[in-house]
């Protein structure tokens, strides 16, 4: 194989996140927060009146993700990540609230990639329409902010080698 | 006068949701086997390999191939002599709809307005229904599962009718390209050319759902698809965005008669997951 594969546990050392490059394949492990459009929202909202968020973003990653609904018995269900640039003007403010790592598809906004880059924090790219893969990379799964959001909630998860490659 | 209960529309409906939520199109998975085998870039490969292992593992773990489960689509022909009984086409569809949505489950994805309050509608409905009549006692359906970020990535223009093909080559091409990895590429291409401001919509919709990799019929637009898909495969958008030659997996035109002063050109883009089938009752 041409291209590196890098196992990785959350949090991301800042060393870590220097060594890896554009394309890189990472599979990675550790718990994470998935938001979309109404959480990223809600979650600035918190930080803009001056609240501290109910989990520290400088020690985990945000997932674009809303996750189909679990079948009875399963621990999620169809897993996959959502369109980033829809939370480019979210993404300052959470890098500054200490973010390092994101995950989602697609593009970025050349002030959204500035951005990211100054923070020295890392966007990742994962693959969309293979829920059924990335279910499989999922151990633990609960809803942990705002329910009422349904797929747009935030959703706690626990990752072992979920698959993704370097976007920025 | 042949009668058809609303019941079996329903079943029929549900039982075609609940399989293509979890069940790749054959043609499409052989489309990217195919790409895979001619894929140039390893990171490409490595994602096509990824997606056609999810094919066999959807169906075994029950999984939607994708978390995006989409709106429903669908296009409905009914026979002029088909009389439906004991509720309407469209409230059939509807019920299978919701009932999919608790049974397989599906993402709860429609909002009840696209501005203002954006309320979750909770069971997917309303499905968007195209109905045609067509001569005999038969009701076709094409039913769709379509996904938020090819449809949100898709285009339209009314051009000058001075335009050339090579003009309309670049509008989609840099189209296309311009949406990068969000349609979640490979991706199927439905054009439509002619006709009016929502007819071309409705041929660009529609030509997705044609028969993968068919060409044109006329051969002017055959060679049309053939290079809007050689062009894109040589630029290098590539497999989610990654690289490689396989931006595309196939384009579908559909044309049609317009106006004197009008070039109708609309392109709706679909995902590799193209959940779709044709039911006929
Ligand atoms: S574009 Fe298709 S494959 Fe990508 S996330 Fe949406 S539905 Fe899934």
């Amino acid at each position: 194989m041409s291209f590196k594969t890098i196992k990785l546990s959350l949090p991301l050392s800042p060393e870590e996140i220097l060594d890896l490059h554009y394309k890189d394949k990472v599979l990675l492990s550790g718990t994470l927060y998935t938001a979309r459009d109404q959480a990223h929202k809600r979650l600035c909202k918190i930080l803009q009146v001056g609240e501290q968020l109910p989990f520290d973003l400088a020690q985990t990653a945000i997932f674009y993700c809303g996750p189909s609904p679990a079948a009875a018995g399963k621990i999620c269900g169809g897993i996959g990540p959502t369109t980033s640039s829809r939370m480019d003007p979210f993404t300052p403010t959470l890098l500054h609230a200490g973010l390092k790592v994101m995950i989602g598809k697609g593009d970025r906004a050349p002030a959204t990639v500035d951005a990211i880059r100054a923070a020295n924090a890392i966007y990742l790219i994962a693959i969309g329409g293979i829920s059924a893969v990335l279910s499989r990379c999922i151990v633990s799964c609960e809803t942990f902010l705002w329910p009422e959001l349904g797929a747009e909630a935030v959703y706690k998860m626990q990752l072992k080698d979920f698959p993704c490659y370097v976007g920025i | 006068m042949h009668l058809l209960s609303s019941l079996k529309i329903q079943q029929a409906v549900y039982r075609a949701i609940s399989e293509i939520t979890f069940n790749c199109d054959p043609q499409v998975h052989q489309a990217l086997s195919k790409a895979m085998a001619n894929e140039h870039d390893e990171i490409a490969k490595d994602v096509l390999n990824t997606i056609l292992t999810n094919h066999s593992l959807s169906p075994a773990d029950k999984i939607p191939l994708c978390q995006d489960t989409g709106t429903t689509v669908v296009f409905a022909e009914l026979g002029t002599d088909l009389h439906i009984t004991d509720g309407s086409l469209y409230e059939a569809i509807n019920n299978a709809v919701r009932q999919a949505q608790q049974d397989c489950p599906l993402r709860a994805s429609i909002v009840n307005e696209a501005l203002f309050a954006r309320h979750n509608t909770l069971d997917n409905t309303p499905a968007i229904i195209h109905t045609e009549f067509t001569a005999g006692h038969a009701l076709r359906l094409v039913i769709a599962q379509k996904g938020g970020g090819a449809e949100n990535m898709s285009f339209l223009q009314m051009m000058s009718p001075a335009a050339s093909s090579d003009d309309i080559v670049s509008y989609i091409c840099d189209g296309v390209l311009a949406a990068g990895s969000r349609p979640c590429p490979p991706l199927i291409l439905g054009i439509g050319i002619g006709s009016n401001f929502e007819g071309v919509a409705l041929l660009a919709k529609k030509a997705i759902f044609e028969e993968l990799g068919r060409a044109n019929p006329d051969p002017r637009y055959a060679e049309l698809e053939a290079r809007i898909k050689a062009e894109l495969n040589a630029r290098g958008c590539g497999v989610q965005g990654l690289g490689g030659n396989n931006t595309v997996l196939a384009v579908h035109i559909l044309q049609a008669p317009c106006h004197i002063a009008s070039l109708p050109v609309a392109v709706n883009l679909e995902c590799h997951a193209h959940r779709h089938c044709e039911v006929w009752l």
